[in-house]
């Protein structure tokens, strides 16, 4: 029994070193979080005031534009994307909560415009 | 004794067999990670309060009219501005925070003390802001409990204004920002912490900096938070 156990002891040292995020991937993420908030403050001061685009198609983009920044915030600054998948997993999964969350209090918030009326 | 082991014997040998870890991640950094992840859902619930109080109401004040000055500098008609200059630091901080970890891959002690003080520095000047921000909308007469007299201005045209929902309006965005800039006060009290740790060589002697990724990720779940903070209570 006991050769077998020690038999995978060897590759214990296997994971190989976690590929550190270089100073040119850390300028472009913020170039991207950058552009994208820029972008944000164009539609914010210009389309929607110039009536290009209606503030119930802005609305959607803001939040898309929003989710876009939090992937490269963790995925990049936090790291998470170079973590092991198990990780990545029981992080990212319990964010189901949240969404379930939103959709009760969405749901409960309707409700509450019948009462006020 | 046989040579041949029965599947059931075998020992196992993947990550998640016994006797390694399956993250490859130290304890603390775990750590951080499940309280920011519980921190997550703090900042959502109050988010999603604030949203399901602003569905149900019929009329809200206009961020854009109630955002329209620089304190000190514009008095009226700049909406946004002062937010965006305010985004920009943080962001601009949690890059020199990512450099910080970035030099403390290479154990260039200098490197990560400069980047640190940067990132203290930039923590400040975003609660500076926040402040500035809070005094300007107190002076207009926001607190919790208490809103201006006259709310016209405050409304975008042919929405009658509702003295209800600006109250409500007023106690979340105190509340919300509150919070958050008490998590970015705790994040550059924690910051110079590590920086005069980074200073006195502890990490050195230890040989990594993992406790200057640990704060990072703290810091970076602020400037996280506050993405969503600005979004829901600025432009949408």
């Amino acid at each position: 029994m006991s050769q077998h156990t020690d038999a995978h002891v060897h590759d214990e040292h296997g994971h190989e070193e976690h590929n550190a995020m270089s100073r040119g991937k850390i300028v472009q993420v913020f170039l991207i979080l950058l552009g994208i908030t820029v972008i944000e403050f164009f539609i914010a001061l210009y389309l929607v005031p110039k009536d290009i685009i209606n503030i119930t198609v802005a609305n959607p983009i803001y939040i898309i534009l929003t989710l876009a920044k939090a992937f490269y915030i963790v995925a990049y600054f936090m790291h998470l994307k170079f973590e092991k998948v198990g990780l990545i997993y029981s992080l990212v999964v319990p964010i189901l909560f949240i969404i379930g969350l939103i959709l009760v209090l969405t749901n409960e918030s309707h409700h509450w415009i019948d009462l006020i009326r | 004794m046989s040579t041949t082991v029965s599947q059931i014997d075998q020992v196992k040998t993947t990550p998640w067999a016994g006797g390694r870890e399956p993250f490859s991640v130290e304890y603390g950094k775990m750590m951080m990670w499940f309280f920011l992840l519980s921190d997550a859902f703090t900042f959502s619930s109050l988010l999603i309060a604030y949203g399901a109080l602003r569905f149900s109401a019929d009329a809200w004040p206009s961020a854009e009219l109630i955002f329209q000055s620089v304190p000190g500098m514009i008095d009226h008609g700049a909406p946004l501005v002062f937010v965006g200059i305010m985004t920009f630091i943080l962001i601009l901080s949690s890059v020199t925070m990512v450099l910080a970890v970035e030099a403390g891959h290479r154990n260039a002690k200098k490197e990560v003390a400069g980047w640190m003080v940067a990132t203290v520095i930039g923590g400040f000047m975003f609660l500076g802001c926040q402040a500035l921000e809070w005094a300007h909308l107190h002076h207009e007469g926001f607190w919790w409990g208490s809103i201006p007299h006259e709310l016209d201005h405050f409304f975008k045209e042919g929405i009658a204004p509702s003295a209800t929902y600006t109250q409500q309006f007023a106690n979340l965005f105190f509340t919300i920002t509150g919070f958050h800039g008490f998590h970015v006060f705790s994040g550059v009290i924690i910051n110079i912490v590590i920086l005069i740790n980074v200073l006195a060589g502890t990490y050195q002697r230890r040989g990594s900096y993992l406790m200057v990724e640990k704060v990072g990720l703290y810091w970076h779940f602020v400037d996280l938070v506050w993405v969503f903070v600005f979004t829901f209570f600025y432009l949408v």
